[in-house]
């Protein structure tokens, strides 16, 4: 019964945690954005002490329900173990104790920690279990979502609706698009060996949890009495804690699955106040069998895993005969990274990010895409070849868990700075072609782009841009919207420290 | 230049068309007979008579610029060779015996796939209609191979009409550097005496001054023929100054009797697609018929007209047009003042008055002109432009128009991206001021996405 009512909610948690990454329209991030704020690490790094404080509460009443049912990381493990449950069977492969590898998980924790706290973001982010689903769920999921889409898409223009539109699908950023595939290939070869093994070894927020989940209130216990010594608990165990010859459950590790309760044959494990259980392992003292090696669970090496076969490159759409070709536009060099409406500055924003990607999911202008600096890899960051911030949304700060983008009201979105223009005379079509443009200027938002006669002493003479500083938001939109390709001849540069009117 | 745009013009990618041409000849059949070959009944292509030389003209002519375009294995637009041959053959069974071509038009290569298709028949049982479309390079080299390449992709030694083309949208001052300063006039006028042009005239477009000097220049050059635009809003509705009501062309040309062949009957498909409203009322009148026959009518029953030009583009307009055209009813004096009476009430619809002749593409900055205009104008006629935000239904007018203006015209190529540098006004012969007919629908978009109409 525990085992069914923690299967469905987990069920749902997974479905609609992976629904806010793939749902473009907004509406599951509406609806459901609080399961990303009820995350452990974003809420830390939000300074969110309310879901800090009730995340500990929980553990501390009922065990790491908190990994069974609210980590979708957790959940996409159980059910990448679950999927390979037959494939276990059949090479008589069964889960069994193994102790706690304590310097690794400590160890793990540490380094996390010092790397957190020295700003070594893009580090964290590798091994952070939120972040690691983000990025499976942006790069691997939201595709194959997409690709679904736009063949209802294609459906509804040949039948005439406007129930779908079609959605580009475009790797935003290819590093990130392999450290998912790595992080997704890793995860689903250890749940299906091991179970929960990243839970019980590298996941920082798994050791952070099983401080307090060792005191728990409730917690499976062994019914000595009724215990046959059958082990269909061990094999069935998923995090690999429950020793069966001695009677103990390792409580720092248990995710509370229910699976052994489940399977127990005679009742003789129960989930209940530790002052109702019955400690009886005294009596039964045995010797305890020494844990298998398990080295072949050390899996950081295992990055050097080649996906050469899916850079699937994004490709542009043929243009049409009796059209000119026009050229892709090219990622300029910024000096400083544009980073989101919202954010304080460039360094708090990355301070405060897990590069969880919701953001970058989420994002219907084609803007935000993760970093290939080394620095902030798989940070966030904008550009805009595809799109500029328009400036009617405010998307990415709505979603956002962790704090780096703070939310703002659409109003306030032109009395934001994040970025300043700067125009690129020889490249502009005025001084190349010859023509009149201005478009620049006509779609600026807050009216920062101003026309000047390029020869001041004719005055029919051509017009070039100008930028006035204080007026510009960095959206964006000139930049996009400027005819010279493959580079614009205005580009955003970044603002290191954001600004307000 | 013809003016019947393909009504399902949905089916504008190639491919498409060209399926829509395998698969409307079998939709297409709504009248009794079997056989898609021949018009129902014993009704015959109703002919019209040369003035000069007693030749029977169909009064239904095939224009050759908007034959369907496939995407051929070099990534390039070819014309469907197989559809065209197949629409030559319908009309020409079905008595259609005009084309007009020009070495402009289709990228370059309407005039070979008129050659191909028409040099199955024997020449002299059709009149190839073609112009000296020399719009770039004003020399007399150019002009004569121009000339002389025509001749070859249309398979004959002969034209059985030859055209200045588009005189007036470089004004008076453009046919003198085109035609006389480069004595490619006097060229062609020395090919209508040896005979290798039977018919010598000029299509035109713009201003009345130029027009009348024209009519002037009739007692030099005796034009044999000249070919206008008209239709019933360019009857009384052109865009005066740049362009000349149709009413005063038509009958400048039938008091000096020169024949008028008549482009753009239906204003590159635009009253097949009329605003809801004003399409009500015609079929009120005639439910039976379509609303393009209206129009087809209206130019069919002037009696100083040679032929009336449609870009029949698929099976189902062409099938269409034949049989208006076999069973010709010409309207009465009351049917006229009706559509005058529409015409004036097309003129309170916010439409732009495009064509999609193409004339102004490729714009050198890629955007897509012709069919930003069309997908306005669509939801203009029906009605589906949003007022304002608090409107019923805006959310849902919103995202008709944002999602089917993705659909049909790529992002990079939309009207926010126009610069507006204005290269392609003097080329819309039209005189649509384009680049502020494009910063118009882009601050319409502007406003649904933010919601500030």
């Amino acid at each position: 019964m525990l085992k069914k009512i923690r299967t469905i909610a987990a069920g749902a948690v997974f479905i609609l945690c992976t629904l806010l990454f793939l749902d473009f329209t907004g509406l599951a991030a509406k609806w459901f954005g609080w399961l990303a704020k009820i995350q452990f690490l974003p809420a830390v790094l939000a300074v969110n002490a309310g879901v800090v404080l009730a995340l500990v509460l929980l553990t501390l009443v009922f065990g790491r329900l908190y990994c069974s049912i609210i980590c979708p990381l957790g959940i996409f493990q159980d059910i990448a173990a679950r999927s390979f449950k037959g494939w276990r069977k059949k090479h008589k492969k069964f889960y069994n104790w193994s102790p706690e590898k304590k310097w690794l998980r400590y160890g793990v924790l540490v380094i996390f920690i010092i790397l957190l706290i020295a700003g070594f973001s893009a580090v964290t982010a590798l091994i952070a279990p939120y972040s690691s689903f983000g990025r499976i769920a942006q790069n691997l999921f939201a595709p194959v979502w997409l690709w679904g889409n736009n063949l209802c898409a294609w459906i509804a223009e040949k039948a005439g609706g406007f129930a779908f539109e079609h959605k580009e699908v475009w790797i935003r950023s290819l590093p990130t698009f392999i450290i998912a595939s790595v992080t997704f290939a890793v995860l689903v070869f250890l749940a299906a060996r091991n179970g929960r093994t990243y839970c019980n070894t590298i996941c920082p927020v798994g050791t952070v949890m099983s401080f307090f989940s060792r005191f728990a209130i409730f917690r499976p216990f062994f019914d000595t009495s009724k215990c046959s010594n059958c082990h269909l608990c061990e094999k069935n165990c998923k995090a690999a804690c429950i020793d069966v010859d001695n009677h103990k459950i390792d409580y720092s590790r248990c995710v509370d699955c229910f699976d052994c309760i489940d399977t127990c044959k005679r009742g003789a494990i129960r989930y209940m106040p530790f002052w109702k259980a019955k400690q009886t392992e005294a009596q039964e003292v045995k010797k305890s069998v020494p844990a298998k090696d398990s080295g072949r669970r050390a899996f950081i090496g295992t990055s050097a895993l080649v996906l050469g076969s899916l850079t699937l490159k994004a490709q542009d759409k043929k243009v049409d005969g009796g059209l000119a070709t026009v050229l892709g536009k090219k990622v300029p060099e910024r000096e400083t990274p544009l980073v989101p409406f919202g954010a304080l500055s460039v360094k708090d924003f990355y301070q405060h990010c897990t590069a969880c990607q919701l953001c970058v999911s989420q994002c219907p202008n084609g803007v935000l895409r993760p970093s290939t600096s080394l620095e902030h890899l798989m940070q966030p960051e904008m550009s805009y070849e595809r799109g500029w911030c328009r400036v009617e949304c405010n998307r990415c700060a709505q979603v956002c868990p962790s704090g780096p983008i703070r939310n703002y009201s659409i109003e306030e979105k032109t009395t934001m700075h994040i970025g300043v223009a700067k125009v690129n005379l020889d490249l502009c079509v005025v001084n190349r072609d010859g023509v009149s443009c201005g478009n620049c200027s006509r779609h600026c938002p807050s009216g920062a782009i101003l026309m000047v006669r390029k020869d001041p002493s004719d005055k029919d003479s051509l017009r070039i841009p100008t930028v006035d500083e204080s007026r510009c938001i960095g959206c964006g939109a000139c930049e996009f919207l400027c005819p010279s390709r493959p580079l614009s001849a205005i580009r955003v540069n970044g603002l290191k420290v954001h600004r307000r009117d | 230049m013809s003016g019947f745009m393909d009504r399902r013009d949905f089916l504008k990618t190639a491919g498409a068309g060209a399926l829509a041409v395998g698969t409307t000849s079998l939709t297409g059949c709504s009248f009794s007979s079997d056989k898609r070959d021949e018009v129902s009944g014993d009704a015959e292509m109703q002919m019209r008579t040369s003035p000069k030389n007693g030749e029977k003209v169909s009064l239904l002519g095939y224009g050759c610029m908007r034959w369907p375009m496939k995407k051929g294995e070099d990534g390039k637009d070819h014309i469907d060779q197989e559809a065209v041959n197949e629409m030559v053959d319908y009309a020409y069974r079905n008595g259609v015996n005009y084309y007009d071509t020009s070495p402009a038009y289709l990228q370059g290569q309407s005039e070979e796939a008129a050659g191909i298709a028409l040099s199955r028949y024997p020449r002299e049982s059709y009149y190839i209609a073609t112009k000296l479309s020399n719009f770039n390079n004003f020399s007399r080299e150019a002009g004569l191979k121009m000339y002389r390449d025509s001749q070859k992709a249309l398979r004959t030694d002969y034209f059985d009409y030859y055209l200045l083309h588009a005189i007036g949208t470089s004004g008076f001052e453009g046919f003198e550097e085109r035609y006389i300063n480069n004595g490619l006039l006097d060229f062609l006028l020395e090919e209508r005496e040896a005979g290798r042009i039977r018919n010598l005239g000029f299509s035109f477009h713009g201003r009345k001054a130029v027009f009348d000097q024209f009519m002037e220049l009739h007692e030099k050059y005796h034009w044999d023929f000249v070919q206008i635009e008209m239709n019933y809003v360019d009857w009384e509705h052109a865009k005066v100054p740049e362009n000349v009501n149709a009413d005063y062309l038509y009958e400048e040309l039938a008091k000096r009797n020169i024949p008028a062949t008549i482009m753009e009957p239906l204003l590159g498909g635009r009253l097949a697609k009329l605003p809801d409203a004003i399409a009500e009322k015609m079929k009120e009148r005639e439910p039976q018929m379509s609303i393009a026959s209206w129009a087809f009518r209206f130019c069919g029953s002037y009696p100083n007209i040679l032929t009336v030009l449609s870009g029949m583009s698929s099976m189902d307009p062409l099938i269409e047009n034949v049989e208006t055209f076999s069973h010709f009813k010409p309207l009465n004096d009351e049917e006229k003042a009706f559509l005058m009476e529409m015409a004036n009430l097309m003129e309170d619809y916010p439409t732009v008055p495009c064509t999609a002749c193409s004339y102004c593409m490729p714009c050198p900055y890629g955007i897509d002109i012709p069919t930003i205009f069309r997908h306005y104008n669509d939801h203009v006629n029906s009605g589906e432009i949003a007022q304002s935000c608090e409107q019923d239904h805006f959310q849902r007018l919103k995202r008709r128009y944002l999602v089917s203006y993705d659909r049909a015209v790529e992002t990079v190529r939309q009207a926010d991206h126009c610069i507006g540098c204005g290269q392609c006004r003097p080329k819309c012969p039209q005189s649509i001021d384009i680049p502020r007919a494009l910063r118009r629908i882009d601050r319409y978009v502007e406003n649904l996405k933010r919601e500030t109409l």
